[in-house]
């Protein structure tokens, strides 16, 4: 019996091989698998134990057998398990394993006569085992070959000759429920029951031409034409329970069955369809439900459409992979878990979800939220249970919308996303509980939002990467992320408020200029070095960082923010927490910009109901308070006292003829600077008793709906804020400069307008590409480098910073570290805004806010 | 940065002698940190006085980073009194320009370090963290005649009120070395500055220069605890980098706040009570397994582990410090194995759902609520009752209306500073059955602690049950 015997077993499956020791298991792995594939009992041996033939390491060795086999399946990887698996306690596990990643089990039997066997071990000085040994386990296979298919293998193959064994050729397929290469693009209908005139009518509206014929059996007979597209031939996909309770489930079954046939339809099965195919076939199912409705129908239907009906329900495959992985369809949904793979609990899931045990007040089985747990990467779309408005729930979307019980019929297009819809003509059946809303209710929040009041620790805790579109992945790492949950958590404004946090922002090169520290220069030629031709300079404000989100009024921020409070708005810092502890100061701050957003007409303008800034809010002390107090107040009272004592006692020393006089004039210049020193930071601060002393400049309209604006340029930028600041008040334009870096002219009057600024005591000013997003000969460029004035620095740097000594030690400070920490930060917080505007989820979101917060604490030189 | 010791023995010119400087010269050392300079600014026969002045060169303080105990080690990098104040640096100033002085010898007049001398020394700016009360606490027990001047923040803004910062003058007759070694330890004591930088070594220093008074000081557990203070760990500076000019330092602000409120209701020992009423409720419901919510430093958790019948136990903590403190509280390390299996510690928050959290008998929330901001609670709520989901969850809250029977608390304000509520039986009963309803629970209130008729008890509890 020589003849090649061809095996087919699908792509993803636990093979197991079976056969006595010198059977050639490994020799025929070798050949069929890749070595990666295959996990062979002797070497977990020999990896827990030195010793490959060890055999009281078995245990050992077949836990991590088990555990490796178990984490391929999970990541999807058909998996070779290669020992002799000839008593059914060693294959259990394995099937279990099986089942427990939705995979099949395939058993391949290696069943050799005993001398081949034999003479193999002879050849292996490892083997020199007694010949029971070969003995036993050949008839242990051959007693388990008749119960394998009982234990759970759904392929069996065995080979008993060598000759057979090297003949063998082994394929792999495709599951049915693989159809990534087909990227349709599809119209997903929701559950029919039997509500054949709407779905005429839906086909009509989603353009699809449908024929009416006579079939050969007498009836009816569609000829489908899907609806012209650039894209591809759009395909109709029905999510199942196309029968009961409805008046025409015979119709709606042809139709579907057409559509299938001529390749104009895809379809799932949905526990309806799957009940009657049993009923049809003899079972005893109980009829409720509206079964009763469509076994009346069928009588109507000639001979033979029963048959046809069980035929196409029976081959119909539980959920589909589709568009590439991006989209998932199923009857009652699908974990991300299961997609993709076959079992009976796949199968299952497809048709009725999940339910947690219990049952509600209407004697209904309570449905456990997969979705609401959903973290995958594929869009799932689905139907089973009726819900009055289909919605977004992390990627999930149920679009049953009740037709059958007077509420509507539902198509999704995909990949547009566009939701069609037709009414039912009449409310056939009533549900077992009211699914739609009754009369007119207030605007509630979505089931987004609302799944979205309860962010998972999971999404935020320990290393972490974030894909940004503008840098790929941006790793946190655990000892980050701590210190930023505990913030969050303690101090941070309500997460829905935070949909982005700024950058850090690095100083230029160290200028080596007499006196300085920084200079305009630098930041030019690092521009240049990026490609940048052209910058805008923007004076620096010397206040706070704030974030400002409003919106037009409660309403649109609880449509668009899911904040149910009442508040129109919301100030925050740097670190996410509100800018105010007083609400009424931060109401009030919202309500003056809202007031210049009305006057400016940026609401029609943008067609938005909210906007985002980033702006900078003054005075200095309105926020950092408590550290102007214990640290640069402090500071310049410790050096007045200090020095003073100092001096005196140095002018009475002096007096007596000691000679003092170098340290003295030391001391009295020391403390002269320590008077420059406090009047510097004494600019920058003023009491606020009311709104009106404050000043807000904003710099960046960061986002409106639908768009995130950093594909303009600073000067669109500060062109539509002037018109905000043009309503003056609390309001404050930034001026600014355009420097060409080609030009030296140019760059001359840029480094002269910084003199003039810092000279009349202000912060210093911080230079941007033109652009919002520059890519440098490497990377990112720096979205802006700040260039701070020699009196701002002493501030930061102390009061004798400026000391030639001083200033020769200071300028060895590195840069990379604060640079690589503005562009990662950067990169997260446009992804935070554009996640954000693209109405993701809010963990999504959450994710790059956070992100931003847990670099926050890198170790940096907080002076740069 | 200026220290002078001032005498007016017979002749007063002497001190040279017994600091071991030249009146009539300068005298300057260099330190890891600097310069120090002794120079006398008055010396005839009637009165002498030294200054001992520090000359803290700023860069060398921040680039120097790998200096030895109280020298050139502070960590900030922001800008810092450190170059102007007195601090441990006059420690080791001391040290170096007058440590024979310090150790009580002179060689040329023995006898007159032996006695008690008319001293004055005056420190500016010496930093008290704790203020006035803090600085005659410790010097006057010694002895000392103590005046203190207390200086402004800032003239330009008499609003912010005063620094820390005294010009501090101390008169006693004492032996000039006797001064020196109080001047010595208590400096850095007063100063308490977190950054100070802690060595083997420094236990070792403290009972030699504190030999013979500290042991009588009635302060001397105050002056351990602050000069043996221990460097901050990595985890508080990477947190310090997020909460720097946001506000009070958090964990020192926990301390203060968590301690003002125990002061406040001490008097009614609440704290014991309300962990006695929580027990007794989670034993009435036979609880096995129970998490408390934001255990803080483990208070609730130590009276847990030590009762067998519950046999899982795990707390859960948003701070990081109040965490470590637990571990440190419960001697989490030298635990008896099957003690310590039976214990789980978490960092975790109650504003974001925590599959760790399934599976128990019960949950306790004591002290907690009240320090979510409102708008976060619904987070709480769901996290709890809706996905932790245990049979019994305990709650505990101030109850505001007793409020005006805590004589040390000013009308209208709350308990603990990081309180942001604090709810009448009114509010707190009808949120509590607003929640039970929404999630299936049944709820019952308890009093804890001496009931008023008109204003009920200071603290109040709600025990949800599920349905």
């Amino acid at each position: 019996m020589a003849d090649a015997k061809t095996f087919r077993f699908p792509e993803l499956s636990l093979v197991v091989l079976l056969g006595a020791s010198g059977s050639g298991k490994s020799t025929f792995a070798r050949r069929h698998f890749k070595p990666t594939e295959v996990v062979s009992s002797d070497f977990c041996r020999g990896l827990v134990s030195d010793d490959e033939s060890s055999m009281d390491a078995s245990k050992d060795a077949f836990d991590v057998l088990h555990f490796i086999a178990g984490r391929r399946l999970a990541r999807g990887k058909l998996t070779v398990i290669d020992a002799t698996n000839v008593t059914r306690e060693a294959r259990a596990p394995l099937v279990a394993l099986a089942r427990e990643y939705h995979c099949l089990p395939v058993a391949i039997v290696l069943d050799m006569p005993e001398k081949v066997c034999l003479e193999r071990n002879a050849s292996r000085p490892d083997r020199d085992f007694g010949k029971h040994v070969v003995r036993n386990h050949i008839g242990a296979l051959r007693r388990s070959r008749r119960s394998l298919q009982k234990e759970g293998f759904r392929h069996v193959f065995a080979l008993e000759s060598e000759e057979a064994v090297n003949a063998a050729v082994l394929i792999r397929e495709k599951l049915w429920n693989d159809r990534r290469d087909d990227a349709g693009p599809f119209d997903l209908v929701g559950d029919v029951h039997g509500c054949f005139d709407e779905l005429h009518a839906l086909l009509g509206k989603l353009g699809y031409s449908v024929v009416r014929e006579t079939a050969d059996d007498g009836g009816l007979r569609f000829a489908v034409t899907p609806p012209p597209s650039s894209t591809g031939t759009r395909k109709a996909v029905f999510l199942g329970d196309l029968v009961d309770r409805g008046p025409k489930s015979p119709e709606v079954l042809r139709l579907v069955m057409d559509m299938c046939a001529s390749g104009a339809a895809l379809c799932v099965p949905g526990n309806h369809d799957v009940k009657l195919m049993r009923k049809l076939r003899g079972r005893d199912v109980q009829i409720t439900h509206g079964l009763a409705e469509s076994l009346a129908q069928m009588k109507r239907e000639p001979a033979g459409f029963a048959a046809r009906v069980t035929e196409f329900v029976d081959d119909l495959v539980s959920h589909f992979v589709l568009d590439g992985g991006n989209l998932v369809v199923a009857h009652a949904g699908m974990r991300e878990t299961m997609q993709g793979r076959g079992s009976g609990k796949v199968r299952e899931f497809a048709l009725y979800g999940e339910t947690t045990g219990e049952t509600d007040e209407y004697g209904l089985p309570v449905r456990y939220e997969w979705a609401a747990d959903y973290r995958g990467r594929a869009h799932v779309v689905y139907g089973h249970t009726p819900v009055p408005e289909p919605e977004w729930l992390n990627k999930t979307m149920c679009i049953d919308t009740g037709c059958v019980f007077g509420g509507k019929l539902t198509a999704l297009r995909w990949p547009e996303k566009e939701l069609v819809c037709v009414q039912a003509a009449a409310t056939y059946y009533q549900p077992t509980k009211p699914f739609l809303p009754e009369g007119e209710v207030a605007p509630t929040l979505t089931a987004q939002q609302e799944h979205d009041d309860v962010l998972d620790l999971a999404d935020v805790s320990g290393r972490r990467a974030v894909s940004t579109r503008l840098m790929n992945n941006v790793t946190l790492r655990e000892e980050n992320t701590h210190p930023a949950l505990e913030v969050m958590s303690r101090f941070a404004a309500s997460p829905k408020w935070l949909i982005y946090l700024p950058p850090t922002m690095s100083p230029p090169e160290t200028s080596s200029r007499e006196g300085h520290l920084e200079h305009p220069d630098e930041a030019f030629s690092y521009f240049r070095g990026q490609g940048v031709a052209k910058v805008v300079c923007q004076e620096k404000h010397m206040g706070s960082r704030a974030v400002l989100v409003v919106g037009r009024d409660a309403n649109a921020v609880r449509r668009r923010f899911g904040v149910a409070t009442g508040e129109s708005g919301a100030c925050v810092t740097r670190t996410g927490r509100r800018f105010f502890t007083d609400p009424a100061m931060e109401t009030a701050l919202i309500n003056r910009v809202r007031a210049a957003a009305d006057a400016a007409g940026l609401w029609t303008r943008f067609d938005t109901e909210w906007f985002a800034l980033d702006a900078e809010l003054m005075p200095w002390s309105a926020k950092a308070q408590e550290l102007l107090r214990t640290q640069y107040a402090a500071v310049g009272a410790a050096a007045t006292v200090g020095l003073g004592e100092a001096g005196h006692a140095l002018a009475a020393a002096a007096q007596r003829g000691i000679d003092v006089a170098e340290i003295l004039d030391r001391t009295t210049a020391r403390a002269d600077r320590a008077r420059l020193y406090v009047e510097s930071y004494g600019r920058y601060c003023w009491p606020v008793a009311s709104v009106d002393d404050l000043r807000l400049a904003p710099f960046h309209l960061l986002a409106t709906e639908g768009a995130v604006h950093v594909d303009r340029d600073h000067l669109w930028h500060l062109g539509v804020l002037d018109e905000l600041v043009a309503a003056g008040g609390v309001l404050q334009p930034t001026r600014r400069l355009v420097v060409d870096l080609t030009d030296p002219a140019s760059e001359a009057a840029g480094a002269a307008w910084w003199e003039e600024l810092t000279g009349a005591g202000g912060e210093g000013m911080v230079v941007k590409p033109l652009d919002f997003v520059v890519r440098g000969p490497r990377q990112l460029a720096q979205p802006a480098v700040k260039c701070r004035g020699r009196e701002y620095l002493r501030i930061i740097y102390g009061p004798d910073y400026d000391l030639p000594e001083n200033l020769a030690r200071l300028r060895k400070r590195g840069l990379s570290t604060k640079r690589s920490l503005a562009l990662r930060e950067f990169a997260l917080g446009v992804e935070a805004l554009e996640r954000f505007v693209r109405k993701e989820p809010l963990r999504r979101v959450h994710e790059c806010v956070f992100g931003v917060l847990a670099l926050e604490t890198e170790p940096v030189d907080p002076r740069l | 940065m200026l220290l002078t010791i001032t005498t007016t023995t017979q002749p007063a010119t002497d001190l040279g002698f017994l600091l071991h400087k030249n009146p009539g010269a300068v005298r300057t050392v260099d330190l890891s940190i600097g310069k120090a300079h002794v120079f006398y600014p008055e010396a005839n026969d009637d009165r002498c006085t030294a200054a001992l002045m520090l000359e803290v060169d700023p860069v060398a303080l921040v680039r120097g980073r790998t200096g030895a105990s109280g020298e050139g080690a502070v960590v900030d990098q922001y800008v810092n009194d450190r170059p102007y104040a007195a601090s441990s640096f006059l420690s080791v100033a001391i040290v170096k320009l007058f440590g024979t002085a310090l150790a009580g010898r002179s060689n040329d007049r023995p006898e007159l370090a032996a006695s008690a001398i008319p001293l004055e020394v005056r420190i500016a700016p010496l930093p008290c963290r704790g203020g006035e009360t803090i600085l005659r606490r410790l010097f006057e027990p010694l002895g000392y005649e103590v005046a203190a001047e207390r200086h402004g923040l800032d003239a330009q803004f008499p609003e912010w009120g005063e620094s820390a910062y005294f010009t501090v003058t101390l008169t006693a007759t004492k032996r000039l070395a006797e001064m020196l070694n109080h001047v010595y330890v208590l400096v850095p004591v007063l100063d308490d500055e977190k950054h100070y930088w802690v060595g083997d070594d420094e236990l070792e220093k403290l009972l030699r220069h504190g030999e013979g008074w500290l042991a009588a000081h009635p302060e001397r557990d105050l002056i351990a605890r602050r000069y043996l203070k221990h460097q901050r760990g990595l985890a508080r500076e990477a947190l310090e980098r997020l909460t720097v000019g946001e506000g009070p330092d958090p964990d020192e602000a926990q301390e203060t706040n968590d301690a003002s409120e125990a002061a406040i209701e001490r008097r009614l020992s609440l704290n014991e009570q309300r962990l006695r009423a929580v027990i007794a409720v989670l034993r009435g419901a036979g609880t096995k397994s129970v998490v408390d919510l934001g255990c803080g430093e483990g208070k609730l958790l130590r009276e847990l582990i030590d009762d067998a019948s519950f046999e899982r136990v795990a707390g859960l903590e948003v701070s990081h410090r109040s965490l470590e403190r637990a571990r440190d509280r419960l001697m989490l390390d030298r635990m008896a194995p099957m003690k310590a299996a039976r214990l789980t510690l978490w960092h975790g928050s109650l504003t974001y759902r925590d599959a760790r959290l399934s599976g128990f008998d019960a949950a306790t929330l004591v002290e907690v609520i009240e320090h979510l901001d409102p708008d976060r609670l619904g987070a709480l709520e769901r996290t709890v009752f809706e996905f932790a989901r245990p049979g019994t969850v305990v709650v505990t809250t101030p109850n505001s209306e007793f409020n005006v029977r805590f004589e040390t608390l000013p009308a209208g304000r709350f308990r603990h500073s990081d309180h942001r509520f604090e709810w009448t039986r009114a509010e707190f009963r009808a949120w509590a059955e607003q929640v039970a309803r929404r999630f299936g629970y049944t709820v019952r209130f308890l009093p804890i602690g001496p009931e008023d008729a008109a204003l009920g008890a200071p603290t109040q509890m709600g025990v949800f049950v599920r349905g």
